[in-house]
């Protein structure tokens, strides 16, 4: 019996850099939650940033910008998946 | 995690048999998947219910610099966890075992935040049945609080299994799936930081 391989992963001070981003984009998104006059656009730039942070965590850290395609695929299934039933629900309440 | 999964080495790809890494990898995410649905419905709950408050109190209670905090502890708990893969595979269990244990203790750190936030919302008049608001605000942090709950049980069992020695270097695979859980973790969080407390302001 074998023992598998992983696929190689990034060196140490990468997972730093993106923390740090990570860490930045936080410290923008709070700072613009507080600008009064960022509020027209305040909905989409915190949705933006926090997507973002989903992706960069998603990339780097759970690793799916180097693994298998399948696993990438799988969740994201599941995310876009949660959109038609977001607007389904609204639906039945008719709150869209 | 089975103790079968921890006591057996990982069998790879060989004629006639099956990949068990591949396999239970792939469940991971099918579970991660999953979890995607079950939490976009809690969120989209509170969506709806984000302005009958009842006259009770509502957003006004959310201390946003509070909670930023919590969240950059959250971000910080991903890097030690990923750090802690990282020298898994490089074979560096101690150094492993240090990142695991920072992590736990970070996750640890953000539920003491929580346990704090819940405590101050009720003393401030918001509980369970004060609203609709009330009701989906702890069902979606309360949700997420208990899968950050079940990470530090695991982490810890981790570090317990890493300091008896009966973790090794080529059982990767499970620090790999609890790393997953971990993340997965910090991105609903991620999500609920924005859409629930950001958004209010």
């Amino acid at each position: 019996m074998t023992v598998v391989q992983h696929t190689a992963h990034p060196a140490p001070k990468l997972y730093w850099i993106v923390a740090l981003i990570l860490a930045l984009v936080t410290a923008l998104e709070v700072a613009a939650s507080y600008i009064d006059a960022l509020d027209p656009v305040l909905v989409p730039l915190l949705l933006g940033l926090g997507a973002i942070k989903f992706g960069i965590v998603i990339a780097f850290f759970m690793h799916l910008k180097f693994d298998r395609p399948l696993y990438r695929s799988l969740f994201l299934l599941g995310v876009f998946g949660s959109i038609p039933l977001f607007v389904v629900l609204l639906l039945t309440f008719n709150a869209l | 995690m089975s103790a079968h999964s921890v006591a057996d080495p990982i069998p790879a790809d060989h004629e006639g048999g099956f990949d068990l890494h591949r396999t239970r990898k792939t469940g991971m995410w099918v579970f991660l998947g999953s979890e995607c649905i079950f939490f976009g419905a809690m969120i989209s709950t509170f969506l709806l219910y984000r302005n009958t408050t009842a006259d009770g109190p509502g957003a006004e209670l959310f201390d946003v610099a509070f909670t930023s905090a919590s969240s950059f502890v959250l971000l910080m708990s991903s890097l030690t966890m990923v750090l802690a893969h990282n020298a898994f595979e490089r074979r560096d269990i101690r150094q492993a075992r240090i990142w695991l244990t920072g992590t736990a203790l970070l996750g640890a750190t953000f539920l003491a935040g929580q346990i704090f936030e819940f405590t101050e919302f009720v003393h401030a008049g918001l509980t369970m049945s004060t609203s609709p608001f009330g009701s989906s605000f702890y069902m979606l942090t309360g949700f997420h609080g208990a899968h950050v709950a079940i990470g530090v049980m695991m982490l810890t069992a981790m570090v317990i299994l890493s300091t008896s020695g009966r973790l090794h270097h080529d059982r990767g695979l499970n620090v790999e799936l609890v790393g997953l859980y971990w993340h997965f973790v910090d991105i609903v969080w991620i999500v609920i930081f924005t859409i629930v407390y950001l958004l209010q302001v």
